[in-house]
Protein backbone atom coordinates (compact mmCIF):
# COMPACT_ATOMS: atom_id res chain seq x y z
CA UNK A 1 0.00 0.00 0.00
CA UNK A 2 1.35 3.16 -1.13
CA UNK A 3 -1.14 5.68 -0.46
CA UNK A 4 -0.44 9.21 0.52
CA UNK A 5 -2.28 8.80 3.69
CA UNK A 6 -1.86 5.94 5.91
CA UNK A 7 -3.33 5.44 9.21
CA UNK A 8 -2.38 2.28 10.58
CA UNK A 9 -4.89 1.37 14.17
CA UNK A 10 -4.82 4.68 15.22
CA UNK A 11 -6.30 5.86 18.97
CA UNK A 12 -6.43 8.84 20.14
CA UNK A 13 -7.66 9.14 23.55
CA UNK A 14 -8.55 12.97 25.38
CA UNK A 15 -8.68 11.86 28.99
CA UNK A 16 -11.36 9.32 29.12
CA UNK A 17 -12.76 10.16 25.74
CA UNK A 18 -12.13 7.79 23.07
CA UNK A 19 -12.13 10.08 19.88
CA UNK A 20 -10.71 7.86 17.94
CA UNK A 21 -10.85 3.87 17.76
CA UNK A 22 -8.17 1.76 16.34
CA UNK A 23 -9.11 2.93 12.43
CA UNK A 24 -7.18 2.25 9.79
CA UNK A 25 -7.84 3.09 6.26
CA UNK A 26 -5.55 4.41 3.49
CA UNK A 27 -5.87 7.49 0.51
CA UNK A 28 -4.49 6.82 -2.51
CA UNK A 29 -3.83 9.98 -4.88
CA UNK A 30 -6.20 11.41 -7.34
CA UNK A 31 -9.50 10.09 -5.25
CA UNK A 32 -12.15 12.38 -3.28
CA UNK A 33 -12.74 10.59 -0.25
CA UNK A 34 -15.72 12.00 1.55
CA UNK A 35 -15.79 11.40 5.85
CA UNK A 36 -19.13 11.61 7.48
CA UNK A 37 -20.27 10.84 10.46
CA UNK A 38 -22.20 12.88 13.85
CA UNK A 39 -20.70 15.28 15.21
CA UNK A 40 -17.86 14.40 18.31
CA UNK A 41 -17.79 11.39 15.47
CA UNK A 42 -13.55 12.02 15.53
CA UNK A 43 -13.65 13.47 11.78
CA UNK A 44 -11.88 17.09 13.39
CA UNK A 45 -9.82 14.65 15.89
CA UNK A 46 -8.24 12.47 12.61
CA UNK A 47 -7.59 15.64 10.32
CA UNK A 48 -5.15 16.82 13.58
CA UNK A 49 -3.28 13.24 13.86
CA UNK A 50 -2.69 13.60 9.97
CA UNK A 51 -1.35 17.26 10.30
CA UNK A 52 0.79 16.45 13.79
CA UNK A 53 -1.47 19.07 15.54
CA UNK A 54 -1.72 16.40 18.23
CA UNK A 55 -0.33 12.90 18.60
CA UNK A 56 -1.60 9.57 18.27
CA UNK A 57 -2.64 7.52 21.67
CA UNK A 58 -1.05 4.35 19.54
CA UNK A 59 -0.78 3.05 15.81
CA UNK A 60 0.98 5.04 13.09
CA UNK A 61 0.70 7.83 10.56
CA UNK A 62 2.33 8.41 7.50
CA UNK A 63 1.46 11.77 5.39
CA UNK A 64 2.94 11.85 1.79
CA UNK A 65 5.90 10.06 3.93
CA UNK A 66 6.39 12.12 6.99
CA UNK A 67 5.58 11.11 10.40
CA UNK A 68 3.73 14.50 11.53
CA UNK A 69 3.82 12.86 15.04
CA UNK A 70 7.68 13.15 14.96
CA UNK A 71 7.73 17.19 14.52
CA UNK A 72 8.05 16.40 10.87
CA UNK A 73 6.69 19.32 8.57
CA UNK A 74 8.67 19.11 5.18
CA UNK A 75 5.42 17.29 3.84
CA UNK A 76 3.31 19.77 4.76
CA UNK A 77 4.32 22.34 1.79
CA UNK A 78 2.64 19.67 0.15
CA UNK A 79 -0.37 19.80 2.08
CA UNK A 80 -3.69 22.02 1.99
CA UNK A 81 -5.96 22.17 4.80
CA UNK A 82 -9.07 24.03 5.90
CA UNK A 83 -9.97 24.00 9.42
CA UNK A 84 -13.65 23.80 10.54
CA UNK A 85 -14.41 27.69 11.55
CA UNK A 86 -10.95 28.83 9.92
CA UNK A 87 -10.21 32.33 11.35
CA UNK A 88 -7.46 34.67 10.85
CA UNK A 89 -5.98 37.52 12.03
CA UNK A 90 -8.53 40.34 11.86
CA UNK A 91 -5.71 42.93 11.26
CA UNK A 92 -4.46 42.10 8.06
CA UNK A 93 -5.68 42.56 4.52
CA UNK A 94 -6.75 39.56 2.72
CA UNK A 95 -4.09 40.03 -0.23
CA UNK A 96 -1.93 40.22 3.15
CA UNK A 97 -2.58 36.94 4.82
CA UNK A 98 -2.64 35.08 1.51
CA UNK A 99 1.43 36.53 1.25
CA UNK A 100 1.91 35.63 4.54
CA UNK A 101 1.18 31.82 3.92
CA UNK A 102 2.40 32.00 0.30
CA UNK A 103 5.69 32.91 2.28
CA UNK A 104 5.57 30.04 4.58
CA UNK A 105 5.09 27.70 1.37
CA UNK A 106 7.69 29.02 -0.37
CA UNK A 107 5.26 30.28 -3.28
CA UNK A 108 6.17 33.38 -5.00
CA UNK A 109 3.84 36.38 -4.35
CA UNK A 110 2.72 36.18 -8.14
CA UNK A 111 0.53 33.40 -6.77
CA UNK A 112 -1.29 35.44 -4.80
CA UNK A 113 -3.81 37.28 -6.47
CA UNK A 114 -4.94 34.49 -9.21
CA UNK A 115 -5.74 32.76 -6.14
CA UNK A 116 -7.65 35.28 -4.66
CA UNK A 117 -9.68 36.05 -8.35
CA UNK A 118 -10.56 31.82 -8.00
CA UNK A 119 -12.20 32.19 -4.76
CA UNK A 120 -13.77 35.53 -6.19
CA UNK A 121 -12.23 37.62 -3.60
CA UNK A 122 -10.32 40.18 -6.18
CA UNK A 123 -12.76 43.07 -4.79
CA UNK A 124 -11.90 42.32 -0.79
CA UNK A 125 -8.07 41.84 -1.51
CA UNK A 126 -7.30 45.15 -0.07
CA UNK A 127 -9.74 44.91 2.55
CA UNK A 128 -9.38 43.76 6.43
CA UNK A 129 -10.21 40.54 7.20
CA UNK A 130 -12.01 41.73 10.15
CA UNK A 131 -14.83 43.17 8.02
CA UNK A 132 -15.24 40.15 6.18
CA UNK A 133 -18.43 37.96 5.94
CA UNK A 134 -18.51 34.19 6.81
CA UNK A 135 -18.51 33.21 3.72
CA UNK A 136 -15.76 35.39 2.40
CA UNK A 137 -13.60 34.10 5.49
CA UNK A 138 -14.54 30.37 4.08
CA UNK A 139 -13.62 31.62 0.89
CA UNK A 140 -10.03 33.01 2.18
CA UNK A 141 -9.79 29.82 3.86
CA UNK A 142 -10.13 27.79 0.88
CA UNK A 143 -7.35 29.81 -1.39
CA UNK A 144 -4.76 29.43 1.71
CA UNK A 145 -5.84 25.63 1.14
CA UNK A 146 -4.80 25.82 -2.16
CA UNK A 147 -1.47 27.65 -2.13
CA UNK A 148 1.30 25.64 -3.87
CA UNK A 149 -0.78 22.50 -6.27
CA UNK A 150 -1.23 20.35 -2.91
CA UNK A 151 -0.75 16.67 -3.01
CA UNK A 152 -3.34 16.51 -0.41
CA UNK A 153 -6.30 18.29 1.13
CA UNK A 154 -7.66 18.06 4.48
CA UNK A 155 -11.09 19.78 3.85
CA UNK A 156 -13.18 20.13 7.47
CA UNK A 157 -16.74 20.65 6.36
CA UNK A 158 -15.66 23.14 3.85
CA UNK A 159 -19.00 23.83 2.64
CA UNK A 160 -20.38 25.46 5.87
CA UNK A 161 -21.33 29.00 5.81
CA UNK A 162 -21.37 28.72 1.82
CA UNK A 163 -24.19 29.69 -0.51
CA UNK A 164 -25.61 27.11 -2.80
CA UNK A 165 -23.46 29.05 -5.87
CA UNK A 166 -20.50 29.45 -4.36
CA UNK A 167 -20.48 25.69 -2.74
CA UNK A 168 -20.90 24.80 -6.71
CA UNK A 169 -17.85 26.84 -7.54
CA UNK A 170 -15.97 25.35 -4.84
CA UNK A 171 -16.73 21.48 -5.90
CA UNK A 172 -15.42 22.19 -9.24
CA UNK A 173 -11.99 23.52 -7.59
CA UNK A 174 -11.67 20.75 -5.49
CA UNK A 175 -12.65 18.15 -8.39
CA UNK A 176 -9.80 20.21 -10.71
CA UNK A 177 -7.17 19.11 -8.44
CA UNK A 178 -8.67 15.69 -7.49
CA UNK A 179 -8.30 15.34 -11.53
CA UNK A 180 -4.58 16.48 -11.58
CA UNK A 181 -4.13 13.58 -8.87
CA UNK A 182 -4.42 15.37 -5.37
CA UNK A 183 -6.40 13.34 -1.94
CA UNK A 184 -8.85 15.20 -1.74
CA UNK A 185 -10.09 14.27 2.09
CA UNK A 186 -13.37 15.85 2.60
CA UNK A 187 -15.56 15.89 5.92
CA UNK A 188 -19.04 16.81 6.11
CA UNK A 189 -22.47 15.93 7.60
CA UNK A 190 -24.54 17.33 4.43
CA UNK A 191 -24.91 13.78 3.35
CA UNK A 192 -26.74 14.33 -0.20
CA UNK A 193 -23.80 17.55 -1.11
CA UNK A 194 -20.87 14.82 -0.96
CA UNK A 195 -22.99 11.97 -2.27
CA UNK A 196 -22.42 13.01 -5.99
CA UNK A 197 -18.81 14.43 -5.22
CA UNK A 198 -16.91 11.82 -3.46
CA UNK A 199 -15.62 8.27 -4.83
CA UNK A 200 -15.16 6.82 -1.59
CA UNK A 201 -17.13 7.29 1.83
CA UNK A 202 -15.89 6.07 5.47
CA UNK A 203 -18.37 6.31 7.96
CA UNK A 204 -17.39 6.95 11.74
CA UNK A 205 -19.53 6.93 14.42
CA UNK A 206 -18.15 7.83 18.09
CA UNK A 207 -14.18 7.08 16.88
CA UNK A 208 -15.29 4.05 14.67
CA UNK A 209 -14.85 3.64 11.56
CA UNK A 210 -18.07 1.58 10.55
CA UNK A 211 -17.57 1.68 6.55
CA UNK A 212 -15.33 2.33 3.94
CA UNK A 213 -16.04 1.98 0.34
CA UNK A 214 -17.64 3.42 -2.87
CA UNK A 215 -21.33 4.11 -3.12
CA UNK A 216 -21.91 1.01 -4.37
CA UNK A 217 -19.53 -1.39 -2.25
CA UNK A 218 -21.53 0.06 0.26
CA UNK A 219 -24.79 -0.37 -0.83
CA UNK A 220 -23.80 -3.92 -1.75
CA UNK A 221 -22.63 -4.45 1.48
CA UNK A 222 -26.34 -2.71 3.48
CA UNK A 223 -27.95 -4.48 1.07
CA UNK A 224 -30.93 -2.03 1.53
CA UNK A 225 -34.17 -2.21 -1.26
CA UNK A 226 -34.32 -0.03 -3.73
CA UNK A 227 -37.22 2.25 -3.81
CA UNK A 228 -39.28 1.62 -7.20
CA UNK A 229 -41.95 3.84 -8.05
CA UNK A 230 -44.43 3.08 -10.82
CA UNK A 231 -47.06 5.61 -12.31
CA UNK A 232 -49.97 3.16 -12.74
CA UNK A 233 -53.23 3.99 -14.77
CA UNK A 234 -56.89 3.69 -13.14
CA UNK A 235 -57.07 0.02 -13.95
CA UNK A 236 -54.14 -1.01 -12.85
CA UNK A 237 -54.39 0.32 -9.48
CA UNK A 238 -57.56 -2.05 -8.60
CA UNK A 239 -55.76 -5.57 -9.30
CA UNK A 240 -51.83 -4.27 -8.66
CA UNK A 241 -51.10 -8.06 -7.21
CA UNK A 242 -52.00 -9.43 -10.56
CA UNK A 243 -49.74 -7.99 -12.47
CA UNK A 244 -46.70 -6.92 -10.12
CA UNK A 245 -47.33 -10.62 -9.26
CA UNK A 246 -46.48 -11.61 -4.84
CA UNK A 247 -44.36 -8.80 -3.81
CA UNK A 248 -44.03 -8.02 0.11
CA UNK A 249 -43.78 -4.23 0.85
CA UNK A 250 -45.76 -2.10 -2.14
CA UNK A 251 -47.87 0.66 -1.07
CA UNK A 252 -49.93 3.06 -2.99
CA UNK A 253 -48.80 6.58 -2.80
CA UNK A 254 -50.39 9.80 -4.14
CA UNK A 255 -53.04 7.85 -5.62
CA UNK A 256 -51.41 7.20 -8.68
CA UNK A 257 -48.22 5.63 -7.38
CA UNK A 258 -47.56 2.49 -6.36
CA UNK A 259 -44.06 2.66 -4.31
CA UNK A 260 -42.09 -0.89 -4.11
CA UNK A 261 -39.04 -1.50 -1.90
CA UNK A 262 -37.30 -4.13 -3.89
CA UNK A 263 -34.27 -6.17 -2.41
CA UNK A 264 -31.50 -6.61 -4.57
CA UNK A 265 -32.20 -9.65 -5.71
CA UNK A 266 -35.86 -8.88 -6.57
CA UNK A 267 -35.22 -5.75 -8.16
CA UNK A 268 -34.85 -7.04 -11.73
CA UNK A 269 -37.75 -9.36 -11.34
CA UNK A 270 -40.07 -6.39 -10.51
CA UNK A 271 -38.48 -4.07 -12.88
CA UNK A 272 -39.86 -6.81 -15.59
CA UNK A 273 -43.30 -6.96 -14.27
CA UNK A 274 -43.82 -3.76 -14.68
CA UNK A 275 -42.08 -2.82 -17.77
CA UNK A 276 -44.10 -6.32 -19.29
CA UNK A 277 -46.54 -5.65 -22.74
CA UNK A 278 -49.78 -4.70 -20.79
CA UNK A 279 -48.50 -3.99 -17.00
CA UNK A 280 -50.96 -0.60 -16.57
CA UNK A 281 -47.51 1.73 -15.85
CA UNK A 282 -46.86 5.05 -17.17
CA UNK A 283 -43.70 6.17 -15.89
CA UNK A 284 -41.58 4.73 -13.51
CA UNK A 285 -38.41 5.60 -11.45
CA UNK A 286 -35.80 3.82 -9.80
CA UNK A 287 -34.13 5.29 -6.70
CA UNK A 288 -31.29 3.20 -5.00
CA UNK A 289 -30.72 3.94 -1.27
CA UNK A 290 -28.96 7.43 -0.75
CA UNK A 291 -26.21 8.18 1.24
CA UNK A 292 -28.17 9.29 4.25
CA UNK A 293 -29.88 5.66 4.02
CA UNK A 294 -26.73 3.78 3.97
CA UNK A 295 -25.47 5.99 6.81
CA UNK A 296 -28.39 5.44 9.14
CA UNK A 297 -28.24 1.75 8.23
CA UNK A 298 -24.44 1.42 8.78
CA UNK A 299 -24.81 3.76 12.46
CA UNK A 300 -27.57 1.31 13.23
CA UNK A 301 -26.17 -1.99 12.66
CA UNK A 302 -23.28 -0.73 14.27
CA UNK A 303 -24.53 0.44 17.64
CA UNK A 304 -26.41 -2.60 17.45
CA UNK A 305 -23.69 -4.89 17.50
CA UNK A 306 -21.76 -3.41 21.14
CA UNK B 1 15.66 30.67 9.25
CA UNK B 2 13.53 31.98 6.97
CA UNK B 3 10.56 31.04 8.31
CA UNK B 4 11.31 32.74 11.63
CA UNK B 5 11.24 36.00 9.54
CA UNK B 6 8.45 35.43 7.82
CA UNK B 7 6.81 35.63 11.30
CA UNK B 8 9.08 38.09 12.77
CA UNK B 9 7.83 40.50 9.58
CA UNK B 10 3.92 39.14 10.17
CA UNK B 11 3.93 40.03 13.76
CA UNK B 12 5.79 43.62 13.09
CA UNK B 13 3.09 43.73 10.62
CA UNK B 14 0.59 43.07 12.62
CA UNK B 15 1.70 45.53 15.97
CA UNK B 16 2.07 48.59 12.90
CA UNK B 17 -2.06 47.65 11.98
CA UNK B 18 -3.20 47.45 15.50
CA UNK B 19 -1.58 51.00 16.48
CA UNK B 20 1.02 48.79 19.38
CA UNK B 21 3.84 50.44 17.92
CA UNK B 22 2.60 53.77 17.57
CA UNK B 23 0.74 53.51 21.18
CA UNK B 24 4.04 51.99 22.87
CA UNK B 25 6.25 54.74 21.27
CA UNK B 26 4.76 57.70 22.22
CA UNK B 27 3.70 56.78 25.47
CA UNK B 28 7.61 56.18 26.51
CA UNK B 29 8.65 59.11 24.11
CA UNK B 30 6.03 61.12 25.96
CA UNK B 31 6.87 59.86 29.83
CA UNK B 32 10.80 60.48 29.04
CA UNK B 33 9.91 63.59 27.59
CA UNK B 34 8.22 64.80 30.69
CA UNK B 35 10.53 63.37 33.00
CA UNK B 36 13.52 64.80 31.22
CA UNK B 37 12.32 68.43 31.69
CA UNK B 38 10.21 68.36 34.63
CA UNK B 39 12.92 66.05 36.42
CA UNK B 40 15.88 68.48 35.69
CA UNK B 41 14.17 71.66 36.48
CA UNK B 42 14.47 70.89 40.46
CA UNK B 43 18.03 69.43 41.20
CA UNK B 44 19.01 72.67 38.38
CA UNK B 45 21.43 70.49 37.20
CA UNK B 46 21.10 71.64 33.31
CA UNK B 47 24.91 71.11 33.75
CA UNK B 48 27.38 68.31 32.98
CA UNK B 49 25.79 66.01 34.02
CA UNK B 50 22.11 66.19 32.85
CA UNK B 51 22.09 63.41 30.75
CA UNK B 52 23.05 61.35 33.72
CA UNK B 53 19.88 62.73 35.78
CA UNK B 54 17.88 61.44 32.55
CA UNK B 55 19.43 58.22 32.92
CA UNK B 56 18.50 57.57 36.88
CA UNK B 57 15.09 59.11 36.03
CA UNK B 58 14.77 57.02 32.56
CA UNK B 59 15.59 53.70 34.66
CA UNK B 60 13.46 54.04 37.12
CA UNK B 61 10.28 54.63 34.32
CA UNK B 62 11.77 51.44 32.56
CA UNK B 63 11.57 49.48 35.77
CA UNK B 64 7.71 50.28 35.47
CA UNK B 65 6.94 50.70 32.04
CA UNK B 66 8.68 47.92 29.97
CA UNK B 67 7.84 44.67 32.19
CA UNK B 68 4.17 45.95 31.78
CA UNK B 69 4.53 46.39 27.90
CA UNK B 70 6.12 43.44 27.13
CA UNK B 71 3.68 41.43 29.18
CA UNK B 72 0.59 42.96 27.45
CA UNK B 73 2.07 42.03 24.09
CA UNK B 74 3.52 38.77 24.74
CA UNK B 75 1.26 36.83 27.26
CA UNK B 76 -1.15 36.43 24.31
CA UNK B 77 1.33 35.36 22.32
CA UNK B 78 0.32 31.62 21.91
CA UNK B 79 -2.96 31.33 24.58
CA UNK B 80 -4.51 34.13 22.24
CA UNK B 81 -3.95 32.72 18.96
CA UNK B 82 -5.22 29.36 19.87
CA UNK B 83 -8.29 30.21 21.49
CA UNK B 84 -8.84 32.11 18.29
CA UNK B 85 -8.04 29.38 16.20
CA UNK B 86 -5.66 31.31 14.18
CA UNK B 87 -2.90 28.85 15.59
CA UNK B 88 -4.40 25.50 14.21
CA UNK B 89 -3.77 26.95 10.67
CA UNK B 90 -0.31 28.16 11.42
CA UNK B 91 0.82 24.90 12.50
CA UNK B 92 -0.63 22.99 9.39
CA UNK B 93 1.70 25.03 7.26
CA UNK B 94 5.53 23.77 7.27
CA UNK B 95 6.99 25.65 9.87
CA UNK B 96 8.08 24.07 13.27
CA UNK B 97 6.94 25.54 16.57
CA UNK B 98 10.01 26.88 17.70
CA UNK B 99 10.37 28.56 14.70
CA UNK B 100 7.17 30.03 15.49
CA UNK B 101 7.99 31.43 19.10
CA UNK B 102 11.22 32.27 18.01
CA UNK B 103 9.58 34.79 15.09
CA UNK B 104 7.10 36.17 17.49
CA UNK B 105 9.74 36.76 20.09
CA UNK B 106 11.73 39.08 17.47
CA UNK B 107 8.77 40.59 16.44
CA UNK B 108 7.80 41.60 19.25
CA UNK B 109 11.06 42.46 20.46
CA UNK B 110 11.77 44.82 17.31
CA UNK B 111 8.24 46.46 18.31
CA UNK B 112 10.02 47.15 21.66
CA UNK B 113 13.17 48.17 20.74
CA UNK B 114 12.24 50.83 18.27
CA UNK B 115 9.72 51.68 20.60
CA UNK B 116 12.20 52.62 23.36
CA UNK B 117 14.88 53.51 21.12
CA UNK B 118 12.61 56.35 19.37
CA UNK B 119 10.98 57.37 22.57
CA UNK B 120 14.30 57.96 24.79
CA UNK B 121 16.47 58.66 21.83
CA UNK B 122 13.66 61.69 21.42
CA UNK B 123 13.93 62.68 25.16
CA UNK B 124 18.33 62.89 24.78
CA UNK B 125 18.27 64.45 21.56
CA UNK B 126 15.79 67.38 23.06
CA UNK B 127 18.03 67.30 25.90
CA UNK B 128 21.14 68.26 23.68
CA UNK B 129 19.34 70.66 21.20
CA UNK B 130 18.62 72.28 24.47
CA UNK B 131 22.38 73.01 24.12
CA UNK B 132 23.11 70.80 27.65
CA UNK B 133 26.92 70.07 27.48
CA UNK B 134 27.18 66.10 27.18
CA UNK B 135 30.03 63.77 27.95
CA UNK B 136 30.91 60.85 25.94
CA UNK B 137 30.64 58.94 29.32
CA UNK B 138 27.44 60.03 29.91
CA UNK B 139 26.55 59.02 26.02
CA UNK B 140 28.11 55.35 26.80
CA UNK B 141 25.38 54.88 29.81
CA UNK B 142 22.76 56.30 28.26
CA UNK B 143 23.09 53.75 25.18
CA UNK B 144 23.61 50.73 27.89
CA UNK B 145 20.66 52.10 29.56
CA UNK B 146 19.04 51.71 26.61
CA UNK B 147 20.33 48.67 25.53
CA UNK B 148 19.39 46.83 29.04
CA UNK B 149 15.56 48.01 28.58
CA UNK B 150 15.54 46.35 25.37
CA UNK B 151 17.28 43.48 27.67
CA UNK B 152 14.77 44.02 30.19
CA UNK B 153 11.95 43.87 27.68
CA UNK B 154 13.20 40.77 26.40
CA UNK B 155 13.30 39.39 29.46
CA UNK B 156 9.63 40.22 30.55
CA UNK B 157 8.16 38.89 26.70
CA UNK B 158 10.26 35.31 28.02
CA UNK B 159 8.28 35.06 30.85
CA UNK B 160 5.13 36.09 28.57
CA UNK B 161 5.42 33.32 26.42
CA UNK B 162 6.17 30.90 29.04
CA UNK B 163 2.74 31.59 30.74
CA UNK B 164 1.52 31.74 27.45
CA UNK B 165 2.62 28.30 26.54
CA UNK B 166 1.46 26.86 29.91
CA UNK B 167 -1.55 27.94 30.35
CA UNK B 168 -5.72 26.81 29.18
CA UNK B 169 -7.24 30.31 28.60
CA UNK B 170 -6.09 33.82 27.92
CA UNK B 171 -7.80 35.49 31.37
CA UNK B 172 -5.25 33.30 33.00
CA UNK B 173 -2.63 34.03 31.33
CA UNK B 174 -3.61 37.96 31.46
CA UNK B 175 -3.98 37.37 35.41
CA UNK B 176 -1.13 35.62 36.07
CA UNK B 177 0.95 38.12 33.50
CA UNK B 178 -0.36 41.16 36.19
CA UNK B 179 1.03 39.13 38.84
CA UNK B 180 4.25 38.70 37.78
CA UNK B 181 4.71 41.96 37.07
CA UNK B 182 3.27 43.03 40.82
CA UNK B 183 5.69 40.56 41.95
CA UNK B 184 8.80 41.65 39.89
CA UNK B 185 8.23 45.16 39.90
CA UNK B 186 6.83 46.00 43.69
CA UNK B 187 6.64 43.03 46.23
CA UNK B 188 9.63 41.38 45.51
CA UNK B 189 11.91 44.76 46.27
CA UNK B 190 9.72 45.79 49.54
CA UNK B 191 9.83 41.99 50.59
CA UNK B 192 13.71 42.23 50.25
CA UNK B 193 13.87 45.84 51.85
CA UNK B 194 11.74 44.84 54.76
CA UNK B 195 14.02 40.87 55.13
CA UNK B 196 16.91 43.72 55.61
CA UNK B 197 15.59 46.23 57.82
CA UNK B 198 14.47 42.83 60.23
CA UNK B 199 17.85 41.47 59.73
CA UNK B 200 19.69 44.66 60.45
CA UNK B 201 22.43 43.21 58.61
CA UNK B 202 22.97 39.91 61.20
CA UNK B 203 22.99 37.11 59.13
CA UNK B 204 22.31 37.93 55.51
CA UNK B 205 25.57 38.10 53.77
CA UNK B 206 26.30 40.13 50.85
CA UNK B 207 26.29 37.06 48.63
CA UNK B 208 22.88 35.82 49.29
CA UNK B 209 22.01 39.89 48.80
CA UNK B 210 23.75 39.28 45.21
CA UNK B 211 21.69 36.27 44.61
CA UNK B 212 18.39 37.85 45.42
CA UNK B 213 18.92 40.49 43.44
CA UNK B 214 19.58 38.52 40.63
CA UNK B 215 16.65 36.23 40.89
CA UNK B 216 14.34 39.40 39.64
CA UNK B 217 15.67 40.42 36.28
CA UNK B 218 13.77 44.45 37.26
CA UNK B 219 16.33 44.47 39.72
CA UNK B 220 19.43 43.50 38.12
CA UNK B 221 18.25 45.78 35.65
CA UNK B 222 18.57 48.63 38.13
CA UNK B 223 21.60 47.54 39.99
CA UNK B 224 23.03 47.52 35.96
CA UNK B 225 22.29 51.36 35.38
CA UNK B 226 22.51 53.13 38.70
CA UNK B 227 25.42 51.60 39.60
CA UNK B 228 27.21 51.11 36.33
CA UNK B 229 29.11 54.66 36.05
CA UNK B 230 30.54 56.79 38.98
CA UNK B 231 28.53 59.95 37.65
CA UNK B 232 25.40 58.01 37.29
CA UNK B 233 25.25 56.50 40.83
CA UNK B 234 26.14 59.47 42.59
CA UNK B 235 22.66 61.23 41.30
CA UNK B 236 21.02 57.85 42.08
CA UNK B 237 21.49 57.63 45.83
CA UNK B 238 22.67 53.93 45.17
CA UNK B 239 26.29 54.52 45.62
CA UNK B 240 26.02 53.00 49.01
CA UNK B 241 24.14 49.96 47.69
CA UNK B 242 26.65 49.61 44.69
CA UNK B 243 29.14 48.62 47.64
CA UNK B 244 27.50 46.12 49.55
CA UNK B 245 26.54 44.68 46.39
CA UNK B 246 29.49 43.88 44.69
CA UNK B 247 28.14 42.99 41.23
CA UNK B 248 30.32 43.86 38.46
CA UNK B 249 27.87 44.81 35.32
CA UNK B 250 28.99 41.64 33.49
CA UNK B 251 27.36 39.10 35.85
CA UNK B 252 23.80 41.53 35.84
CA UNK B 253 23.90 41.37 31.85
CA UNK B 254 24.31 37.62 32.28
CA UNK B 255 21.37 37.52 34.68
CA UNK B 256 19.32 39.51 32.43
CA UNK B 257 20.25 37.28 29.26
CA UNK B 258 19.12 34.14 31.58
CA UNK B 259 16.35 35.53 32.27
CA UNK B 260 15.36 35.62 28.80
CA UNK B 261 17.04 32.56 27.21
CA UNK B 262 15.62 30.00 30.41
CA UNK B 263 11.93 31.39 30.04
CA UNK B 264 12.25 31.15 26.17
CA UNK B 265 13.65 27.45 26.27
CA UNK B 266 11.03 26.20 28.43
CA UNK B 267 8.23 28.15 26.43
CA UNK B 268 9.47 26.62 23.18
CA UNK B 269 9.28 22.79 25.38
CA UNK B 270 5.62 23.38 26.46
CA UNK B 271 4.43 24.86 23.04
CA UNK B 272 5.89 21.92 21.06
CA UNK B 273 3.98 19.21 23.74
CA UNK B 274 0.45 21.02 23.88
CA UNK B 275 -2.07 19.65 22.00
CA UNK B 276 -4.71 21.73 19.78
N1 LIG C 1 -8.92 18.70 22.75
C1 LIG C 1 -9.87 17.86 23.15
N2 LIG C 1 -10.00 17.55 24.46
C2 LIG C 1 -10.94 16.70 24.88
N3 LIG C 1 -11.82 16.08 24.09
C3 LIG C 1 -11.75 16.35 22.78
C4 LIG C 1 -10.79 17.24 22.24
N4 LIG C 1 -10.95 17.30 20.90
C5 LIG C 1 -11.98 16.48 20.61
N5 LIG C 1 -12.46 15.90 21.73
C6 LIG C 1 -13.56 14.92 21.78
O1 LIG C 1 -13.31 13.93 20.83
C7 LIG C 1 -14.50 13.54 20.18
C8 LIG C 1 -14.36 13.71 18.68
O2 LIG C 1 -14.35 15.07 18.35
P1 LIG C 1 -14.16 15.63 16.88
O3 LIG C 1 -13.04 14.93 16.23
O4 LIG C 1 -14.05 17.11 16.97
O5 LIG C 1 -15.53 15.23 16.20
P2 LIG C 1 -16.14 15.69 14.80
O6 LIG C 1 -15.17 16.54 14.11
O7 LIG C 1 -16.42 14.41 14.08
O8 LIG C 1 -17.40 16.41 15.11
C9 LIG C 1 -15.61 14.38 20.79
O9 LIG C 1 -16.24 13.60 21.79
C10 LIG C 1 -14.89 15.52 21.41
O10 LIG C 1 -15.58 16.00 22.53
MG1 LIG D 1 -15.40 18.45 13.53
Amino acid sequence: MTGTVEIRNVVKRFGKVEAVRDVSFSLPEGETVALVGHNGAGKTTLMKLMLGLIRPTGGSIKVLGDDPAAGQFEARRRLGYLPENVSFNTALTGHETLAFYARLKREPGKSVAPLLERVGLTHAASRRVGTYSKGMRQRLGLAQALLGEPRVLLLDEPTTGLDPALRQSFYEIVEELRGRGATVLLSSHALTEIEERAGRVLIMNRGIKVADGTLDELRRIARLPTRIRLKVTDAGLTNVPNWLGPVEGWRRVNGHMVEIDASPERKIEVLRRATDEGAPVEDLDVVPPTLDELYAHFLLSQETAR
Amino acid sequence: MRNILIVARKEIQEGLRNRWVLATTLLLAGLALSLTFLGSAPTGTVGVRALDVVIVSLSSLTIFLVPLIALLISHDAIVGEMERGTMLLLLSYPVGRWQVLLGKFIGHLSILAFATLLGYGAAAGALAATGAEIDAESWIAFASMIGSSILLGAAFIAVGYLVSALVRERGTAGGIAVGIWLVFVLIYDMALLGMLVVDQGRTLSGGFLNALLLLNPADAYRLFNLTGTAGVSAFSGMAGVAQTATLGPYPLLAALAAWTLVPLGLAALAFSRREL
